[in-house]
């Protein structure tokens, strides 16, 4: 009886490709969208959140200051290198913790110059956040000590001012003092939120105290846990120990923020979802919308064929093999809707990837649900119309026009 | 005892459309017998209640009172799938309006009534092609219904009614819409199943031509049979 409602379905189908075709459009487009929309979602989260975590995971960053609002901070007094040192020596379970000042300034290389960043820091900085050295070394002790000219630059600052050229050992300009080049990092790439990684100059805290800032003040301290600590436990060290250290009572807020990265890319992550979760609803709604299309065209198509309805009940059908029949040429249609809009949606997500510079990433558990789905609005709003259909007087049919 | 159970008995068969004020009474009580193998046709103005009857016989529509008995089993109490399983297995039909699939070809057409009979693939096939055969159209068998002339189109109902070799061939004015020449073949093929598949056959004509290729007339009068030559003696 399936087999031979499936043979009659088919027969129907093949008889009125055109109407066939419209019919399931609705379908296609709106498992397109959803698909599409869901892989693009899960691409555009995979880049941002590896973007985070090249950052590493493991990484708190502690500033003076609160965030009021967005980009902003109330102002509030710098740490000093004794700060650095209390935690290096207090919190546990730290793997490194990097002290840092930094400016905007301009390096001058012959008659080229950049306008870049110049970070004073020591070589915790380069473990801290993950740097690795593509030519040249890291600062010696005595050049940390003695506030010596030298400098680590990024991969952007040597293709500015260097070009081609091999920037090792040779001295450049930062604002009025010139200093060495000792070492090259690796590319990192385009940071979260489009910040250029590797547009850096670093050099040893005590040079830029001495050389840029005129003062002692550490403005940012990075810390990295080591693995298998919880961030947010050294997080919490952390604050109680600045809070002491910092005269902050039980009762007053902070004037400094240690951000756990881990919680921003989990923040991140979570707003991604909801984003693509929206964005899935807003095209599961055009699915819907196919649906009632199938359902439209079903019921025009019964009345329209009540003679043939008529005719195969005369010659001996039954009124639940006709329902049986519409049923399955509706789900029939639906279901390749649903795959031919998951051709469309793998087709989709590759360019939009591509075009959008995100990874491709199928949500192969996504398509299953989508094919489900599309077959299941088959059976909802194929089933109204072949009731109709199977609801006929085989007489009144025979004589419908 | 085979021979005096006729295959088709009506017994004060009563047909009203409607209720109430606007009821009309299509037929008023009608008894009729039609045996195995006869070819029986049936006559009378518009309205007199020869269709009504026709529908009755084809179990497409039920009596309001009276009794039809198929092979001596009664049908009045058949619920609409068991109707529709006597008509599958022992009823054929042929229309005024042929009533072939549109956009569907010959042989899908004739092929119909035995894919709800659950007729398996190859056999369908060859049966179909058989009874396409039986009506002289074998060549056209793959061309569409609406690629045939109305002379063709009726030789394939004829062709998909026969098909299930059916006891009984229901025939609603089959000619009426074809030329004498195309009538003529149409009732040739009555015949001639009749004769030699033994095939009953019960046809409304409007035409005494076609008529006379029936061995009984059954003429119909405002819901009653006018005369017959025999009735049930």
């Amino acid at each position: 009886m399936w087999w031979n409602a499936l043979l009659l379905a088919l027969r129907a189908i093949r008889r009125n490709v055109m109407r066939s075709v419209l019919t399931v459009l609705g379908i296609v487009i709106g498992v397109a969208a959803v698909i599409a929309m869901v892989n693009l979602g899960g691409g555009a989260t995979a880049k941002v959140s590896n973007q985070i975590t090249s950052l590493g995971t493991n990484l708190l960053i502690v500033r003076p200051g609160q965030r009021v609002g967005p980009g902003e901070s109330s102002v509030a007094p710098p740490f000093k290198y004794k700060d650095l040192e209390a935690i290096r020596r207090d919190v546990y379970g730290i793997a490194a913790a990097a002290p840092s000042a930094s400016s905007s300034m301009k390096a001058i290389f012959g008659n080229l110059n950049h306008a870049t960043t110049v970070l004073g820091t020591d070589n915790a900085f380069f473990s801290v956040r993950n740097w690795t050295f593509e030519e040249g070394r890291d600062f010696s002790d005595a050049e940390l000590a003695s506030g010596k000219a030298v400098c680590v630059i990024g991969s952007t600052v040597r293709t500015e001012l260097f070009g081609a050229q091999d920037p090792m050992g040779v001295d450049i300009r930062l604002g009025k003092f010139s200093c060495t080049v000792i070492g090259l990092l690796q590319s990192k790439g385009q940071g979260a939120m489009g910040i250029d990684q590797d547009d850096l100059v670093v050099i040893p805290l005590r040079t830029f105290w001495r050389r840029v800032a005129g003062n002692q003040d550490v403005s940012m301290i990075q810390v990295s846990a080591r693995d298998g600590v919880s961030t947010a436990k050294v997080k919490a060290d952390i604050d109680r120990l600045l809070q002491e250290r910092r005269h902050i009572g039980a009762n007053e807020d902070d004037d400094f923020q240690v951000r756990d990265m881990k919680e921003v890319a989990d923040a991140f992550n979570s707003t991604m979802g909801v984003l693509t979760a929206l964005l899935g609803a807003v095209a599961a709604v055009s699915l819907l919308v196919g649906g009632i299309g199938i359902m439209n065209i079903m019921l025009v198509s019964v009345t329209e064929r009540t003679r043939e309805i008529g005719i195969r009940l005369a010659i001996g059908a039954m009124a639940r093999e006709v329902l049986l029949q519409f049923l399955v040429e509706s789900v029939v249609l639906s279901s390749l809707g649903g795959v031919f809009g998951i051709l469309l949606a793998l087709l989709a997500s590759w360019g939009l990837a591509r075009g959008l510079n995100v990874p491709l990433i199928i949500n192969v558990p996504m398509i299953v649900v989508a094919f489900l789905f599309s077959a299941l609005v088959g059976v909802v709003f194929g089933y109204f119309p072949a009731r109709r259909a199977a609801k006929l007087d085989p007489i009144e049919a025979l004589r419908h026009e | 005892m085979t021979e005096t159970v006729p295959v088709l008995a009506l017994r004060g068969i009563t047909k009203v459309y409607g209720m109430g004020q606007a009821a009309m009474q299509a037929l008023r009580g009608i008894d009729l017998d039609i045996n195995e193998g006869e070819f029986v046709a049936m006559m009378g103005p518009s309205g007199s209640g020869k269709s009504t009857c026709m529908n009755i016989l084809g179990c497409l529509d039920s009596a309001t009172a009276g009794e039809y008995r198929f092979r001596g089993v009664e049908v009045g109490g058949l619920d609409r799938n068991q109707r529709a399983r006597l008509r599958r297995h022992f009823l054929g039909f042929v229309f005024q309006g042929f009533n072939l699939l549109a956009r569907t070809s010959a042989l899908e057409n004739v092929e119909l009534p035995l894919i709800y009979r659950g007729t398996p693939a190859a056999e369908r096939h060859r049966m179909a092609m058989q009874a396409l055969e039986d009506v002289g159209l074998s060549e056209w068998a793959r061309h569409k219904s609406n690629e045939l002339s109305g002379g063709q189109q009726q030789r394939v109902a004829i062709a998909r009614a026969i098909v299930t070799r059916p006891s009984v061939l229901l025939a609603d004015e089959p000619t009426g819409n074809l030329d004498s020449v195309r009538s003529i073949e149409i009732m040739e093929l009555l015949a001639r199943f009749n004769r030699e598949m033994g095939i009953t056959v019960v046809m409304v004509t409007h035409e005494p031509d076609m008529a006379e290729y029936a061995q009984r007339i059954v003429r119909f009068r405002d819901g009653l049979i006018d005369t017959g030559e025999g009735g049930d003696s």
